[in-house]
């Protein structure tokens, strides 16, 4: 072990870089615009069908675009962003981790002249370009609605809450909370975090029922609680407890058309990453953009579950 | 309670081995009292259930803290191996049984490359397993393309029950549980992770071959965790490159909670059961009391904290 530490990590280092820019190939033609995108986690199917409509986009308009992923860290999230600035990004998509934290890094990339569109959520106490997202409230009560429909107004409902604290679990659960007042015969009789995790969903709806023998409806606040939560149904989901799903992931379009999912709000990740791309583009020749773009909430059941699962 | 403690040690040497399993007591207690559908047949088999994952993870990392050393990759090993599994045997069609194979195996690969980075490398076992984390979750991401891979039916019930009742993840971990036990008590590699982790260059002097004794230890947690993710993923018919975020300090927490010592040589396979068991009786009950989202956090951490300081005081108590 005569080589020094430094010099064997640089070349380590230079190695793996040489090696990772080698897989990346022919992706490194394209126009002169170069663009920066930072998401908050890849760890999550929804967000890796947001980054491959941006990418597709990206393709499609004949521009550069560098994905990074922020790994939910809001300081390596700032970091990435300040990184692009010194890149010449004609713009940057923020998809933030968190949307107070996301500010720092929008005013630097602001100081650099460097337009910022926000996806998926919004950036408090910085102003970017402009702001795509699905509307988290609209989505929560019109599961609601769904929920009220297929119980015929009457029945007792479980919760299944997304992460604590964040702003996707908070407005879905707003906007269902708001929803389900239309239905004075329902009776939300548990609501319960399950950390938009799967293997969660399953654990906590089993605790729940155990504790509620008499639910009949479920609301869980993404896909992967609902497909958690059938799993814990078995045999009784879609027929006597009726579950409504939020994100319409791949997975979620299935169950509907299944029958275990009664229904899925289904957000539009692919769409939303091309829509982001195109205004960032946009942006970046110097355009006007509008300030938001609401990214339309479908619902899909078993009558049209087809045209979505063709679509995606 | 400490009288009820003290009641509870002098009742046998299970107990007395086992501080822990008092604190158990104490909280299935108080939970029969609070809600009226704990203490059910059903409610306690959905426990072991819900404790089953944890708990192979921790028999896992049991050998490897009474070594004095710390493995953070099982979690992202598990979901490694859970995805192997469902990418060979469903968009692979290689038979299933021949996919579980494999997927152990990349578990206990996963492992000896911890092993021998800590030992060969001499990498700090929290740096060797941190990489391990990051490569195995960065790898069941690039293999699973992101997306949640469906298990084989066959496999898939694997996270059934047998007949109505008994549930195979509970088997599973008993069976686990049973290994670790006879492992630990009976074998030569488990003296020797005792000896290791008592002290490791005294164990070098004794002629132990601390190197390959190490090795073995990370190859059994990555076997271990492998089996885990296998579990997990057959309860969901589905093999998830996120799954099992963070379990790797709810198996730490559980061997700690177990009466085991970070500092080494301490540890026992029905501490760490009951330790797992802790947890999930917790989050069960947490449940069915419909407590807050925002309280579930404080309460899961004051109840580590009260379990590990019953557990010091009876230990200081009986010197």
């Amino acid at each position: 072990m005569r080589i020094t530490k430094p010099v064997a990590i640089a070349a380590a280092a230079a190695t793996l870089a040489l090696g990772l820019a080698a897989c990346r190939g022919g992706s490194s033609s394209g126009g002169d615009i170069k663009l920066g995108m930072s998401v908050s986690t890849l760890n999550n199917p929804y967000f890796v069908q947001f980054r491959q409509g941006a990418e597709e986009e990206a393709k499609k308009e004949g521009v550069k675009l560098t994905t990074t992923d922020a790994q939910n860290d809001a300081s390596q999230q700032t970091n990435q962003v300040q990184n692009f600035t010194g890149q010449s990004m004609k713009a940057i998509i923020l998809n933030p981790v968190d949307s107070d934290a996301a500010a720092p890094a929008v005013k630097a990339a602001d100081r650099a002249k460097i337009p910022v569109i926000a996806a998926d959520r919004g950036v408090n106490g910085a102003s970017v370009a402009q702001t795509v997202a699905s509307d988290n409230v609209a989505g929560g009560r019109l599961a609601a609605q769904q929920l009220g429909k297929a119980l015929g107004g009457k029945g007792k409902v479980g919760v299944l809450q997304g992460t604590a604290g964040t702003s996707a679990a908070r407005d879905r659960q707003q906007g269902f909370a708001e929803g389900i007042k239309a239905f004075p015969g329902i009776q939300v009789v548990a609501q319960q975090p399950a950390d938009f995790d799967r293997a969660k969903g399953l654990d906590v709806l089993t605790n729940m029922v155990q504790a509620n023998p008499g639910i009949t409806g479920v609301f869980a606040a993404n896909d992967e609680m609902a497909l958690g939560g059938i799993k814990a149904l078995g045999a009784k989901a879609g027929k006597q407890v009726k579950v409504v799903g939020f994100d319409g992931t791949p997975d979620g379009l299935k169950a509907v058309q299944m029958g275990t999912l009664s229904a899925d709000v289904a957000q539009q990740p692919k769409l939303l990453g091309q829509l982001a791309v195109q205004s960032a583009v946009k942006a970046a020749k110097g355009d006007k953009v509008p300030v938001t773009v609401a990214v339309p909430v479908k619902v899909a059941d078993k009558t049209n579950v087809a045209q979505f699962l063709n679509g995606s | 309670m400490t009288t009820a403690v003290m009641r509870l040690r002098k009742s046998g040497g299970l107990l007395g081995e086992n501080g822990s399993l008092a604190g158990l007591v104490v909280l299935v207690v108080a939970l029969t009292l609070l809600s009226g559908d704990f203490l059910t047949v059903t409610n306690l088999l959905n426990v072991g259930v819900q404790a089953a994952v944890t708990a192979i993870l921790a028999f896992g990392s049991t050998y490897v803290i009474i070594t004095a050393g710390i493995d953070l990759s099982v979690g992202a090993v598990a979901a490694l191996s859970a995805v192997v599994l469902a990418w060979t045997a469903t968009s692979h069609g290689v038979p299933w049984p021949v996919a579980l194979i494999v997927a152990l195996v990349a578990g206990i690969v996963c492992g000896l490359v911890n092993g021998v980075l800590i030992t060969y490398g001499r990498l700090p076992p929290f740096i060797a397993t941190l990489a391990m984390q990051g490569v195995a979750r960065g790898l069941g991401l690039v293999i699973s393309q992101g997306s949640p891979i469906p298990l084989p039916d066959a496999v898939a019930h694997l996270g059934d029950t047998i007949g109505s009742y008994l549930p195979v993840p509970v088997i599973v971990m008993v069976a686990m549980g049973v290994i670790t036990a006879v492992v630990l008590n009976r074998t030569y590699a488990g003296r020797t992770m005792y000896a290791i982790g008592g002290n490791e260059e005294a164990a070098r002097l004794s002629g132990i071959k601390v190197t390959r004794q190490k090795i073995i230890t990370y190859a059994l947690a990555g076997g271990f965790a492998a089996v885990a993710g296998i579990v997990l993923a057959s309860r969901l018919a589905s093999a998830q490159p996120q799954a099992a975020l963070g379990y790797e300090l709810d198996a730490i927490a559980a061997v700690v909670i177990g009466g085991a010592s970070l500092s080494g040589g301490k540890g026992r396979a029905l501490g760490t059961l009951v330790g797992a068991l802790i947890l999930a009786v917790l989050r069960n009950g947490l449940n069915l009391l419909s407590v807050s989202a925002f309280w579930q956090q404080v309460v899961i951490g004051v109840v580590i904290a009260l379990a590990v300081l019953l557990d010091t005081l009876r230990r200081r108590q009986a010197n």
